[in-house]
């Protein structure tokens, strides 16, 4: 909402100036987005006389000019066709910035000519595009004025953001009421006075749908003359970036922002039977003022006469039954309309006007009479003529009923003490009616204020007036003693996860919750995860699985010349859209090499079991009993089929699964391997039991000498290590203290299809030193149940 | 006897002379060996008279152990010798490079959650968390965001294909839904913050289609505006680690609070550089209000009885704020150059004890 300081002056009686006019707009809430004070910016450009113009010696299109300035005479170089002798121009010294250029004027030879200044274009002083020539002014200027008040210029704009519960703030009467309010001088609007009807208007009126339109009024002015407003109207429009049209369609945009007030005028000969405000059938065509063609679809406001649409209600007009220069009799329209139908019908359409804007926040419904009335008169002053009287159809809405309200709730709530005096004083400058009753009041919101519909925002419009930054900043009361815990499990958990995973080496990411629509369904998306309005077609279903997310990240670095990614995210997947079906899950990605090449040892690349390491890392850091898992073999299709597992607890729940990716996935995003990837669903590792005390058992240590044997097996090729060395820590736990695997070996020597399995087994003795034959019959025990297990055998 | 001094004599200079562990052990064995020279003095005792014997005995076995003593000693300087020489050899180019232990980032947005938690611990607010995929009740209605609003319109929200009952979900808009799913399941008195991924179909410098959110709600019988001010003037200043930050509050709107105020804070900006709580410039930072009414009463809370606040503030903005970043798009680009630059050490742990940050 922009106006002018003059414009508000119209309203607002003040000493204050426009700093603290500015500053008190944003303090009561409505914010100053910008100010420009066109008069500060052109303050070095002030009126001068050309007293000669003459051909420059050496350049045929330049002209050397004597410019008498209010600092006496220059010589300035000028190339403007127009620059003559004995015309007034705006002069710009040495010095100046020329907001057009953005340069600042220097003394310059210009073609062995010395210039200093300069004779300014319209463009130069960024006021239009023009720069045909220079900007010739009044013969009557006085050398030396600012240009800025010779043009009418030095009239500050302030622009303010209105925030959607306040229309009546898009109104310059509205603003200079809430300044007033906030102690800053007096309201001088003038009280609307009626204007009697001449004879009775011709044209009817009717509203046949009072849900769309409660309120429809107009009336005929015979005998206008049609021309350009005078200058000060067209000046306030331009100020505010509105192009002055006509003296009719200019009093309508001049009161829609003066007061708030949309209107609208029809020039009457083209109009043919009732005006009425109703719902449109579907296929109705109307060609509407800003000259597009629109098709309503049913159920917009349309006002109509009998031959047809003349216009969307509260929207926008017709342009067929415009007014023109040739229009003689005006029929002016004041009505009122739905907010929620006026804003579906804009946004169906896609028109912005300054009516919408205003409609479908809420004009006030008391104020459509008076609007017409003054319209009424601004057309009589500049157009002349003679008005009918009032035509009316519908009623306007039953007034706001009145809130109980204590006023001690400035305090409970708001947290300022108040007394109730100044909290009266403060409602009713905002136009609240205010009427005590035994220990509250019944306050009763004026009629230009939508917004208002209890006790709490009675105090905020207390708050708002009295200063915001007047209410006393108090401590919350805090918890006695030391804070306590406040994160949740699974809280705790992703946060130490993360930072397990970090220091494993890979680097923490934040990817989208959405991803490439095909590349989800490869992932086992369900169809109900599509978004039904992605921003691009990459971000179009809900993701099931980080993998691909950071797999495309990892193509990316690779693209920017990184050999190696090492990613990992911990965030949530979606398996369906209700709240359960989202899960947190710790996703971790390596590429390339696990080890670079060095001088002591070569380089590795990632292999499947690095992504079995993350696992157990991510794992171990949720709290997962990591000893008690198992390992099966294979996992999603996203992973090759024989490099790939899962960490189970249990047959059903899956921890984890892992692996190296499927050579056939990174072929189709065109990414190298290797690649080798972890999903821990964090959500699935069993919360830990509450404990009632933090006391860990007594720890029992002997240090009687612990004892290692090794073993060799021979097995089949398809016997799962981790099968044999579970049955062989089974053989004697209280012995056994660890099983440790030192060398898989197949090929020569242990024959086709059969691997050898060296192991060594620490023993530790539990009351004296083992004897000789106690360690063979563990040893006894433990080549048996690995027989029993897995077949294997001893290699002697 | 004098035969043995003699010996004696001359094995002690053997020993002396012996410039090898090998050499000194030749000389063991000729003295003392089993064929040794003082070996078969020693056997010859038995042919001896007594009286020889009591004589000679001491002597002979005083003079094995002087030769043994003698021999120790030698061996321990040729051992110190031979080690000397070997450990001038012994030289390795310190100057090689090791491959480093190389640990990775994390994240800015957790580092700031991290310090955010750490901060509403002792101010005594828990996180709370919900689900993404929202419903037009959690999002909008029970925010007293009204059905024509024009957030709920296709040009803000991301909305999922209708489901087999024709049920629209939605990606929440904010974090709000988290404010109404807590006070649903929870009675007063209420202190939580709810960070988390938010959704808007919207994209440039600073808007991504996805965004992180942090809302605080405080649910209780009697907090006030006057504490709402303060909470949020505590958790500015401990976050943006300054003494006490300037604050201006500006009357704003919101559908879910009345009084609502937009919140400034102060800075300088130098050199296109931003530095937060010093300074005479405003920067915007955050939303609040007190809880709207029809918000509590949507949650089945009576408004003549319960009161609070609720705020809200960009993650991510906080985090460009404090860490200095000026574009919000390479947050969610996984550029292991920008994380190795804006990330933190995964051991740097925001605490209130160690500090927020280094």
């Amino acid at each position: 909402m922009k106006f002018t300081l003059s414009w508000l002056r119209d309203h607002l009686e003040t000493d204050a100036g426009l700093d603290t006019i500015v500053a008190t707009l944003t303090r009561i809430g409505l914010e100053v987005e910008a100010v420009v004070d066109v008069a500060r910016l052109l303050a070095p450009f002030t009126v001068a006389e050309v007293i000669e113009a003459l051909p420059h010696p050496d350049a045929d299109r330049l002209k050397l000019c004597r410019v008498r300035t209010a600092d006496g005479e220059v010589q300035v170089v000028c190339g403007a066709p127009n620059a003559r002798t004995g015309m007034k121009a705006v002069f710009a010294p040495v010095g100046a910035h020329i907001p057009g250029t953005g340069i600042t004027l220097k003394a310059a030879r210009i073609r062995g000519v010395e210039s200093r200044g300069m004779l300014c274009s319209e463009r130069e002083m960024m006021l239009s595009d023009d720069h045909e020539g220079i900007i010739e002014l009044d013969p009557e200027a006085p050398i030396g004025a600012p240009f800025a008040e010779v043009a009418g210029l030095d009239d500050p704009v302030i622009d303010i953001a209105v925030t959607p519960n306040r229309p009546d703030a898009l109104g310059v009467a509205g603003i200079a009421r809430d300044l007033a309010a906030a102690g800053l001088g007096s309201v001088t609007t003038p009280p609307v006075t009626p204007v009697a009807g001449a004879f009775d208007c011709p044209i009817a009126v009717a509203t046949e749908d009072e849900s769309a339109c409660p309120l429809f009024a107009g009336r005929l002015v015979r005998g206008v003359r049609n021309g350009p407003s005078p200058a000060w109207l067209r000046r306030r429009l331009e100020a505010i970036g509105l192009r002055p049209i006509s003296a009719l369609v200019d009093i309508t945009n001049y009161l829609t922002h003066d007061r708030a007030r949309p209107l609208h005028v029809y020039d009457a000969a083209k109009l043919k039977g009732t005006v009425r405000a109703r719902l449109a059938a579907p296929g109705e065509r109307l060609r509407a003022l800003d000259g597009r063609d629109y098709e309503t679809r049913g159920g917009e406001c349309l006002i109509a006469d009998d031959a047809g649409p003349l216009g969307f209600g509260g929207v926008i007009g017709g342009e067929a039954s415009g007014t023109s220069a040739a229009t003689v009799d005006v029929f002016i329209e004041s009505a009122l309309f739905d907010p929620v139908r006026t804003a579906e019908t804009g946004r169906r359409h896609g028109i912005d006007s300054d009516a919408r804007y205003r409609f479908e926040r809420g004009v006030d419904p008391a104020f459509v009479i008076p609007g017409l009335e003054l319209a009424t008169q601004m057309v009589l002053d500049l157009c002349g003529g003679t008005a009918s009287r009032l035509v009316v159809a519908g009623k306007e809405p039953a007034p706001p009923s009145a809130i109980t309200f204590d006023p001690t709730r400035v305090k409970t709530l708001g947290g300022v003490d108040l007394s109730t005096a100044r909290v009266r004083a403060i409602l009713e400058s905002l136009g609240f009616v205010w009427a005590e009753a035994d220990g509250s009041a019944e306050v009763t919101p004026p009629s230009w204020r939508p917004d208002i519909a209890g006790a709490a925002d009675l105090v905020e419009e207390v708050l708002r007036i009295h200063g915001y930054d007047s209410i006393p900043a108090v401590d919350l009361p805090r918890h006695q003693g030391v804070a306590r815990a406040t994160l949740t499990e699974g809280q705790r958990r992703a946060r130490a996860v993360k930072r397990r995973l970090a220091v494993e080496g890979l680097d923490e990411a934040v990817t989208y919750s959405f991803m490439d629509a095909r590349l989800a369904r490869r992932f086992g998306a369900p169809e109900t995860l599509a978004i039904a309005n992605p921003i691009s077609s990459e971000l179009g279903m809900m993701r099931p699985s980080i993998v691909p997310n950071l797999l495309l990240a990892g193509g990316r670095n690779r693209d920017r010349g990184a050999e190696n990614v090492a990613l990992f995210e911990v965030g949530p997947v979606y398996h369906g859209s209700a709240p359960e079906d989202q899960l947190e899950v710790a996703t971790a990605l390596r590429m390339g090499a696990r080890q670079r090449r060095g001088w002591r040892a070569p380089e590795r690349a990632v292999d499947a079991h690095d992504a079995k390491a993350d696992a157990l890392a991510a794992l171990a850091a949720a709290g997962a009993p990591v000893d008690k898992l198992q390992v099966v073999a294979g996992a999603p299709d996203w992973y090759h089929p024989g490099r790939s597992a899962t960490f189970r607890l249990g047959p059903k729940t899956v921890l984890a699964q892992f692996g190296e990716l499927h050579p056939r996935l990174l072929a189709d995003l065109d990414l190298r391997g290797p690649a080798v990837a972890t999903e821990v669903f964090l959500d699935r590792v069993p919360l830990p039991r509450r404990r009632a005390s933090r006391a860990r058992p007594a720890l029992r240590l002997t240090n009687l000498p612990a004892v290692s044997r090794d073993f060799a097996f021979l097995v089949d090729r398809d016997v799962q290590v981790g099968e044999l060395l579970r049955a062989i820590a089974a053989a004697d736990r209280a012995h056994i203290t660890e099983v440790e695997l030192f060398d898989v070996y197949e090929g020569e020597g242990v024959g086709k299809g059969r691997k050898s399995v060296a192991i060594t087994v620490r023993l530790s003795p539990v009351e004296r030193t083992f004897t000789d034959s106690e360690i063979e019959a563990i040893a006894a025990r433990i080549v048996a149940a690995a027989a029993r297990a897995c077949g294997a055998e001893l290699r002697r | 006897m004098e035969d043995s001094k003699t010996l004696e004599a001359e094995l002690l200079a053997e020993i002396a002379a012996a410039d090898s562990l090998d050499a000194l052990e030749a000389v063991r064995v000729k003295a003392l060996g089993k064929k040794g020279l003082v070996t078969a003095r020693l056997r010859s005792l038995g042919a001896m008279t007594p009286d020889e014997r009591r004589v000679m005995g001491p002597a002979l076995n005083a003079m094995k152990s002087r030769l043994a003593a003698a021999i120790a000693e030698r061996r321990a300087a040729l051992e110190n010798a031979e080690l000397d020489a070997r450990l001038v050899e012994e030289r390795l180019d310190m100057t090689l490079p090791v491959a480093p232990r190389e640990m990775g980032h994390i994240h800015p947005l957790t580092q700031v959650l991290d310090e955010l938690s750490e901060i509403f611990a002792d101010l005594d607010f828990a996180v709370a968390e919900g689900p993404h995929i929202e419903d037009d009740f959690h999002n909008f209605t029970a925010l007293n965001i009204p059905a024509h609003h024009p957030a709920r319109q296709m040009h803000d929200t991301f909305y999922l294909v209708p489901d087999e009952t024709g049920e629209r979900k939605l990606l929440r808009t904010h974090t709000s839904p988290v404010q109404i799913r807590t006070m649903l399941r929870q009675e007063p008195p209420i202190r939580i913050i709810a960070p988390g991924r938010t959704f808007r179909s919207d994209s440039d410098a600073t808007h991504t289609p996805m965004f992180h959110q942090v809302e605080g709600l405080v649910v209780d019988r009697e907090t006030h505006m006057g504490h709402l001010k303060g909470c949020l003037e505590a958790w500015l200043s401990a976050f943006f680690e300054v003494d006490r930050i300037r604050m201006r509050f500006r009357p704003s709107y919101f559908p879910f609070t009345e009084p609502s105020a937009e919140v400034d804070i102060n800075c300088s900006r130098q050199d296109g550089r931003l530095v937060v709580g010093e300074g005479e410039d405003w920067l915007e930072v955050l939303g609040c209000g007190m809880v709207h009414p029809n918000v509590l009463r949507a949650c089945n809370l009576d408004p003549e009885v319960y009161q609070g606040f609720a705020f809200g503030a960009g993650l991510d903005r906080l985090a460009m704020l404090k860490y200095g970043m000026t574009d919000l798009r390479p947050f969610f680009e996984a550029d292991q150059r920008w994380l190795a630059h804006y990330g933190f050490d995964p051991l740097e742990v925001p605490t209130i004890a160690g500090g927020l940050s280094r």
